[in-house]
């Protein structure tokens, strides 16, 4: 087991790799002057060509490359283009109340998606299953901006209950903050539940038509001992790899969210990022978006070879 | 005395997905008295699994139970409450199921899948439980209990899986054992353990047992009646001497026609002989394969060498058999000769010239000489083509047929191996599994090849099924002078059709020549080891096997793949202490073109050996 | 079996195809995605206005009249119209960027699954890499360097299902791949073009016919989200997202429908396409839970 472990965490790491390239190609090697952009009407020759050295727009790509690798790796995260201040203090304020907000939905989305989603696969085609089914089509085709606008219209405008902007989170005083933070965090978890839900009732169907289940029933095992012992420790592989996926809709489902309800996270400061063509802000904010959703993955591709015996244990 | 089960007028329909109920069984009536093994034969899809499954009160999805009574004792089970049902199973019928690997839950560790029966029934908790469950894998004669039973299914052999599954069957010592062809997944020299262990526990519990196979020379060592069914009804019925030796259904007779003798001198069917000069039309030399193909990440591991060092050769128009059970790597020795598995080294040689390792570096020639045909008829043919596609394919590629002058000459092989030319425009979902080989048969016939390998060919079929394509394949030899490279794990089927022998073992020959020599001493201690697993149609065959010192010794282990000596010894009952681990064997001549790799000459193994009959 | 017929020697009797038959609510999904194509294509022709023509005579934020069925938007023009032309921008850029999403998707991973070795290896892990990127991440990147032009947006959609249709692409082919009769062809020397059409690709049309449809949900909501963020289709054409961007103000002054419609055809396609994927999905067999109920 160990040995899957280390290859995974050094996959990993190359690809952590292959992404700072993709990343460092993709704001400052693709066609579009970047000091152009940046100057936009500003730009006369003289700036351009000022804004190109401090940029160190002149030296050929590689050797940027690695400049910029190195001055991130050693934790100089440089400053912003637009206003000049230190990233790493930008960054560091954003990405905690980003953090809090994809654990706040977490926390929520995730218990009750998986017992639904168990409960849907244990009476398949009866009238709970058929419920969360027509409800979780409907959420998993609706997107998200368009749910956070229902749930602004109804219950900031309408019934005025909860905020529709929240643009200072203050945890010090944690549970009022969390109280102003439902609307956004329901938007997220709307979304993310539907997938989750379906996702799990596929997965413990799937468990439930092997041919050891049916010996368990052959041995006079109740319906619900099967489900609980026999099948959803098979299926807790499948499911660590449903709950991975769906990083990935809770990651895009923050960026909108934050845009949405004003929200000072990551994901805003990101949108914000390309609007302005603020191009090492952009460079930052994407890796850290990434090394957050590779370790995520890796930490649940761990965790689908420790679910599974025969991994755990080869022969 | 009354019965412990008995079964009366059940019928049970069943519904394929988008069509109507139908009836699979057809009234059947069993019963069973208490300590006695009644066992169910029949081909598959005669309804014996279904029957066997309804002592449990049990249907499995999209079929129901339409009419007729169980008893278990005096208690009548189909009209049970659910709750009932639960409490009955496991603890008063217990069932074994055919595939143990499908069968044990890869999750849950073995020891607490067998005590689960215990807690569950109420009869033990925790601690004692897991200690029964350990004294249960004990009786069972598996290695090493205690650490047994905390591991996980896939830790187990495939033997040691099925004695598991037994283990878990008998924990609550029920009245009634309901066992699903257990033996027949397994290879010949295993299938006697467990065998040997099914008929020791149930002897020694009294325990009443309902036991289905098709495989009647299995079914004559542990039955004390039998039934047969076919079609959901049953033929015949009595007991099992009786079933054997004068057989009174027309359909009886035709299942013991069936069954081959078991392989000997006298049985072996061929006289054939190379003549003097002939050259092989095929040479195999110095072949060594691994299981995975090297990749990016992966180096070249030693365990997993499949073949060592294979030396072949294939006369024209002759049968040459390849023998060996799982691992042997006769399967691989196929591919690799089709091109289909690049070997590490060695070279193949058609006709002298050598062929390239991979066959999309062959030749058109080269390819169309050597056909291969597999194993299963579900998975050889592609399912969203139609028959004409199938066999057409070759026609187009390798004579550059077109048009209607195509369509005749499918039509011409379809009748060739005994099918309507209206099959061409079928889909495989729509043929039997006999036809459907029939038609690979058709496939590879229609390249007019020099050689046609054939891997486990009628392994999957039905034995009545298997004996028609036997016969037909016969015919197509003496017809179309091909010679056939026969694998099989089936030695009574090799001796009826092979000219030459070739016995594999982890990987390496071991044993190779004319038929009648390699199947009577002196032989190689492993191809007689092999030929006495073979049951004989005949009550008592067991114990006089388990009597011998051969078959003692025959408990199987791993197979040792990486061995430099040989690999046999630990399962040998003529080891050399020292010798046979620490050097190869040498190779043998013993004349008539039988060679032999083992340490012991000619006459100290014609001195040592002898076969059961 | 069925009899023999008497037909004239060179008339063969050829079975037909199993037909799969449609329930209730797969018809539906598939009336609604033929309803959306249909706009899709004759929109423009049906729409009564030009896409940013104002309305003659018009204010922002009407209600539904009979020049306007659906009232007009933030700056006077007529709502149904927008509506028309973005259903060809939606469904229009969410299929071409399915379709070459699927395509380079497939070959990639089906090639992967046949060639195998050092091939495969590397492809996985390109894979990998790609898909740890999370998708609106990568889009924003795009945009930002170059700019929301039209291909630009389908590129960049089709980029991020590649990688996922790759992936399971590689996983359907290799099962297949793995099966006698595609040895038997390998055997025969077929090339790998040969295989992978005649022998893989039909027997893996119907899991990844699911796959499509996943995708193709996939397309138009985050498409919509794009533009819904300012950074997909810009004005003034219109697309169904950045029609929900533009009439937020409505919002406080209670012209709901501007803001609505838009969302509304989102979602309605979206569920559409989502029932004939349910359907398509569920046509395998039985299974023991159907047991476990009784």
């Amino acid at each position: 087991m160990f040995k899957l472990i280390a290859k995974r965490l050094f996959l990993g790491l190359i690809t952590l790799l292959a992404i700072s390239v993709i990343v460092f190609i993709g704001t400052e090697i693709l066609p579009g002057d970047v000091a152009q952009a940046v100057l936009g009407q500003a730009a006369t020759p003289e700036t351009l060509a000022a804004l190109r050295a401090t940029l160190g727009l002149n030296e050929p790509a590689y050797v940027r490359y690695f400049i910029w690798l190195g001055k991130f790796l050693t934790g100089d995260l440089g400053v912003a283009l637009t206003n000049g201040m230190p990233l790493d203090r930008i960054i560091g304020q954003r990405l905690t109340n980003t953090i809090y907000l994809a654990l706040y939905a977490a926390v929520v989305a995730l218990p009750l998606a998986l017992a639904l989603g168990m409960l849907s696969a244990a009476w398949p085609e009866g009238t709970f299953d058929r419920i969360v089914s027509s409800v979780t089509v409907f959420f998993i085709s609706v997107p998200e901006f368009v749910i956070a606008l229902i749930l602004v219209l109804i219950f900031a405008v309408e019934l005025g209950w909860f905020p529709s902007i929240n643009p200072r989170p203050r945890w010090s005083d944690f549970f009022p903050t969390l109280g102003a933070m439902v609307l956004p965090m329901l938007t997220l978890v709307l979304t993310v539940l539907a997938h989750i839900i379906r996702m799990t009732r596929a997965a413990v169907l799937d468990v439930l038509k092997q041919a050891y289940i049916e010996m368990a029933l052959l041995k006079g095992v109740s319906k619900s001992r099967i489900i609980l012992k026999h099948a959803i420790p098979n299926a807790l592989g499948p499911i660590v790899n449903v709950i991975a996926l769906n990083l990935g809709y809770l990651i895009s489902g923050v960026v909108i969210v934050e845009v949405v309800f004003s929200y000072p996270g990551l994901g805003r400061l990101m949108v914000d990022s390309v609007v302005f063509r603020d191009v090492p802000q952009i460079q930052v904010v994407a890796m850290v978006f990434c090394a957050f959703y590779v370790s995520l993955n890796i930490l649940a591709d761990i965790g689908a070879i420790m679910a599974n015996p025969r991994l755990r244990y080869a022969k | 005395m009354t019965p412990l089960l008995r079964i009366e007028g059940l019928v049970v329909e069943g519904r394929p997905p988008s069509g109507m109920w139908i009836q699979t069984v057809n009234g059947v009536s069993v019963d069973v008295a208490p300590g006695e093994v009644v066992a169910l034969i029949g081909e598959s899809g005669a309804g014996k699994t279904t029957v066997a499954l309804g002592a449990l009160g049990y249907t499995r999805p999209g079929t129901r139970f339409k009419a007729g009574r169980v008893f278990l004792e005096d208690r009548e089970i189909l009209g049970l409450t659910p709750r009932e049902r639960r409490d009955l199973r496991g603890k008063d019928v217990a069932y074994v199921a055919q595939s143990a690997q499908a069968a044990l839950n890869p999750a849950i560790p073995i020891g607490e899948q067998i005590a689960e029966s215990l807690i569950l029934h109420g009869i033990a908790s925790g601690k004692e439980a897991m200690k029964r469950s350990v004294a249960l894998l004990d009786l069972l004669d598996l290695p090493d209990p205690e650490s047994l039973a905390h591991r996980y299914p896939h830790q187990a052999s495939g033997g040691q899986q099925q004695r598991i599954m037994m283990a878990m069957a008998m924990a609550c010592q029920p009245k009634l054992l309901v066992l699903d062809e257990p033996t027949t997944a397994l290879d010949v020299t295993t299938q006697i353990e467990v065998l040997k262990a099914i008929k020791d526990v149930i002897r020694e519990r009294g325990t009443a047992a309902l036991y289905v196979s098709h495989d009647l020379s299995v079914v004559a060592q542990i039955a004390d009646r039998i039934l047969v069914l076919n079609q959901g009804a049953v033929v015949e019925e009595g007991g099992t001497g009786e079933i054997l030796a004068r057989p009174q259904k027309e359909y009886t007779r035709t299942l013991l026609g069936a069954v081959k003798p078991k392989p000997s001198r006298d049985v072996a069917v061929s006289d054939w002989n190379p003549a003097e000069g002939q050259k092989p039309i095929l040479t195999v030399k110095g072949i060594d394969a691994t299981y995975v193909n090297p990749g990016m990440f992966q180096t070249v591991d030693r365990e997993h060498h499949v073949l060592h060092d294979v030396e072949l050769d294939v006369f024209p128009r002759e049968v040459l058999a390849v023998v060996g059970e799982s691992g042997s790597g006769k399967s691989t020795l196929a591919r690799v000769i089709a091109g289909l598995h690049p070997p590490l080294g060695g070279e193949i040689a058609l006709d002298g010239t050598v062929l390239p390792p991979h066959s999309r570096q062959r030749t058109k020639e080269q390819l169309r000489r050597i056909q291969i045909i597999f194993q299963s008829p579900d998975q050889s043919l592609n399912p969203e083509r139609r028959i004409d596609d199938a066999i057409g394919r070759p026609l187009e590629l390798y004579f550059g047929m077109r048009g209607s002058e195509k369509q005749d000459r499918i039509a011409e092989l379809l009748e060739m191996v005994g099918l309507d030319p209206d099959y061409a425009g079928r889909f495989p979902a729509e043929l039997s599994g006999g036809q459907r080989q029939r038609v690979s048969i058709a496939r590879a016939f229609a390249a007019k090849p020099d050689i046609i390998l054939c891997d486990e060919v009628l392994s999957s079929l039905d034995t009545v099924v298997a004996a028609r394509v036997l016969d037909l394949m016969r015919e197509l030899r003496e017809k179309h002078q091909v010679a056939y490279v026969f694998i099989s794990h089936d030695l009574s089927t090799v001796a009826s059709i092979a000219d030459r022998v070739a016995v594999m073992y982890a990987g390496r020959i071991v044993d190779a020549g004319l038929t009648k020599e390699v199947f009577s001493p002196p032989h190689h201690p492993y191809t007689q080891l092999l030929i006495n697993s073979v049951p004989a149609l005949r009550q008592g065959w067991l114990e006089d096997v388990i009597a011998t010192r051969e078959a003692s010794a025959g408990m199987a282990s791993n197979v040792m793949l990486h061995d430099p000596a040989c690999p046999f010894r630990v399962r040998c009952p003529l080891v050399i202490e020292g010798k046979c681990g620490s050097e190869p064997p040498p190779r043998r001549d013993m004349g008539q073109h039988h060679v032999v790799y083992c340490q012991h000459t000619e006459s100290e193994l014609a001195e040592h050996q002898r076969l059961l009959d | 079996m069925s009899q023999t017929t008497a037909a004239a020697p060179t008339q063969r009797k050829r079975s037909k195809r199993a037909r799969p038959r449609p329930d209730f609510w797969a018809w539906l999904g598939i009336s609604i995605v033929l309803t959306g194509i249909f706009l899709a294509i004759f929109g423009p022709y049906i729409a009564p206005y030009q896409v940013g023509e104002l309305v003659p005579g018009a204010s922002q934020f009407l209600p539904p009249s009979s020049e306007t069925l659906l009232g007009t938007d933030v700056l006077g023009r007529d709502v149904f119209t927008r509506l028309l032309y973005g259903a060809r921008l939606t469904i229009g850029i969410a299929l071409v960027a399915t379709v070459l999403g699927f395509v380079l998707g497939m070959a990639v991973g089906f090639s992967a699954a046949e060639i195998r070795g050092r091939y495969d290896d590397f492809v996985t892990w390109l894979i990998d890499v790609f898909l740890s990127f999370p998708p609106i991440l990568l889009a924003l990147i795009d945009i930002a360097s170059l700019s929301s032009d039209l291909w630009v947006l389908i590129g960049t959609i089709a980029i991020i299902h590649s990688s996922r249709v790759a992936r399971i692409g590689r996983s359907v082919a290799m099962n297949i791949a793995a099966l006698e009769f595609v040895e038997v062809a390998r055997a025969r020397g077929e090339g790998l073009v040969s295989i992978l059409v005649r022998e893989i690709w039909p027997s893996t049309i119907r899991p990844l016919a699911v796959e499509f449809g996943l995708r193709m949900t996939y397309s138009i909501l985050f498409l919509s989200s794009l533009s819904f963020l300012g950074l997909g289709i810009q004005p003034p054409d219109a697309d169904w997202g950045s029609m929900v961007k533009e009439n937020l103000n409505g919002l406080q002054t209670g012209a709901y429908l501007s803001v609505l419609a838009p969302a509304l055809a989102i979602a309605i396609l979206t569920v559409g396409v989502n029932l004939i994927v349910d359907w398509l999905g569920s046509q395998s067999g039985r299974s023991i839970s159907e047991e476990l109920t009784k």
